[in-house]
């Protein structure tokens, strides 16, 4: 990885991108530049500005992501009747269409921002960004964001979350991770969730996801979990509390950028991009 | 179809080389794309008429470079090219291993149009060094 801009180059690829160095004519007489910029700079910023922003408050970010009905949103609602009640939660959700799955989450007191992408088959970190300025950070010590179901897309935008965590439902298959490589690889950890049918759907094996999660050189843990019956809940809710405590060890080591400091609710940012503060 | 999304994010960068140069148009575009960046290259070519239509980056050649995968394994340091859903070491086996080619989403060069270069001969010499930045 280049230190400088992010590029990527490494000594596996830099003979089919390192650029010729100059700024020179082609033959045709035009003038060709070298760039070397990521095509996702623009999002990757403000990814980073939103995890600034939670990373002054103390908040920690998991973006849920998985094919649609998977068990995102049950998930949520189950975690939210287990996790301890002095954490405090709140939930952004991604769709196309409806309100739903916001209103399921506030069905059980907690505060969920609905952002309906329309056509758009993944949230961007811009999206989250309107959104957590809906949010007073300062209330909340976990925000779930519940990304559009879809295998494919989210993984190649970075949100400014601090850990994916990816379900993979027992009636999808165990080959998920083979076919979606992407997705998984960008995964923290990975949960087979509807595993109470498992016995019924028993081509599903377990320990062939992992293998499959292994060929991809995936180091995330993976649980069998059921919001329905719990199993694998209380595994689940330690491993939020424990990554908690893991960033906030993390910001007391590497406190947010100065400039952040002094950016909070209700004034003019002072770094170069506007936005309006709700 | 999150090329369009890619593609769109492609021609800001474009207009602000475009302005930064004042250049009168972008002929030709290269891009390179490992398959574990999740972007399709056939998706994002057709996406790109789309995205740059009414642009200075209108009717540019988009070109494509396509990476290999390549992963350098943690025990026997061996470098292998192999597949995206294959990330093993193909010399011991050893799933523990780093990517070091194939997931990459670069803009690498583009070739502009200016009031200087539509004025001057093609066989001008080389110019100002830009490097990296």
């Amino acid at each position: 990885m280049c230190d400088t801009c992010g590029c990527n180059i490494t000594h596996g690829n830099e003979n089919f991108i390192k650029p010729g160095g100059k700024l020179h004519k082609t033959e045709s007489g035009k003038e060709a530049v070298s760039v070397l910029h990521n095509l996702l700079d623009e999002n990757d910023h403000t990814a980073k500005h939103n995890r600034d922003h939670f990373d002054q408050h103390n908040v920690l970010a998991i973006n849920l992501m998985s094919s649609p009905g998977a068990g995102k949103t049950a998930l949520l609602e189950a975690t939210i009747q287990q996790l301890d009640k002095n954490l405090r939660i709140a939930v952004i959700e991604g769709d196309l269409e409806t309100e739903n799955d916001a209103e399921r989450i506030r069905k059980h007191g907690v505060k969920a921002i609905q952002i309906s992408t329309g056509s758009a088959c993944h949230l961007d970190a811009h999206m989250i960004h309107q959104a957590i300025h809906n949010l007073d950070l300062a209330e909340f010590d976990i925000i779930f964001i519940e990304n559009v179901g879809n295998l494919v897309c989210p993984a190649s935008f970075d949100l400014g979350q601090h850990l994916n965590v990816t379900l993979l439902s027992v009636p999808e298959g165990d080959d998920k991770p083979a076919k979606y490589p992407v997705m998984f690889r960008a995964s923290d950890f990975v949960l087979i969730s509807k595993s109470d049918l498992l016995p019924i759907l028993d081509d599903f094996k377990p320990e062939r996801a992992r293998n499959y999660l292994q060929d991809i050189a995936s180091t995330a843990p993976i649980l069998e979990l059921s919001s329905k019956t719990r199993l694998g809940m209380s595994h689940w809710i330690d491993w939020i509390k424990q990554q908690i405590d893991t960033r906030k060890d993390y910001l007391k080591e590497h406190p947010v950028s100065s400039h952040l400091q002094s950016h909070t609710h209700g004034h003019q940012h002072t770094h170069e991009h506007v936005h309006k503060h709700v | 179809m999150h090329e369009l999304a890619i593609c769109q994010s492609l021609i800001n960068q474009l207009e602000a080389i475009a302005s930064e140069r004042n250049a009168r148009s972008i002929s030709l575009i290269v891009v390179g794309i490992g398959p574990l960046s999740g972007v399709e290259a056939q998706l994002l070519k057709n996406a790109y008429p789309v995205a740059s239509a009414g642009t200075v980056a209108d009717n540019a050649e988009i070109v494509i470079k396509q990476l290999p995968v390549k992963v350098q394994c943690s025990e026997c340091g061996c470098e292998s090219e192999t597949k995206p859903n294959k990330l093993i070491c193909k010399n011991c086996g050893n799933w523990r291993t780093t990517l070091i080619s194939g997931d990459e989403l670069l803009l690498l060069s583009v070739e502009l149009e200016t009031a200087e270069t539509a004025s001057s001969q093609p066989d001008s010499v080389a110019r100002a060094n830009t490097g990296l930045h």
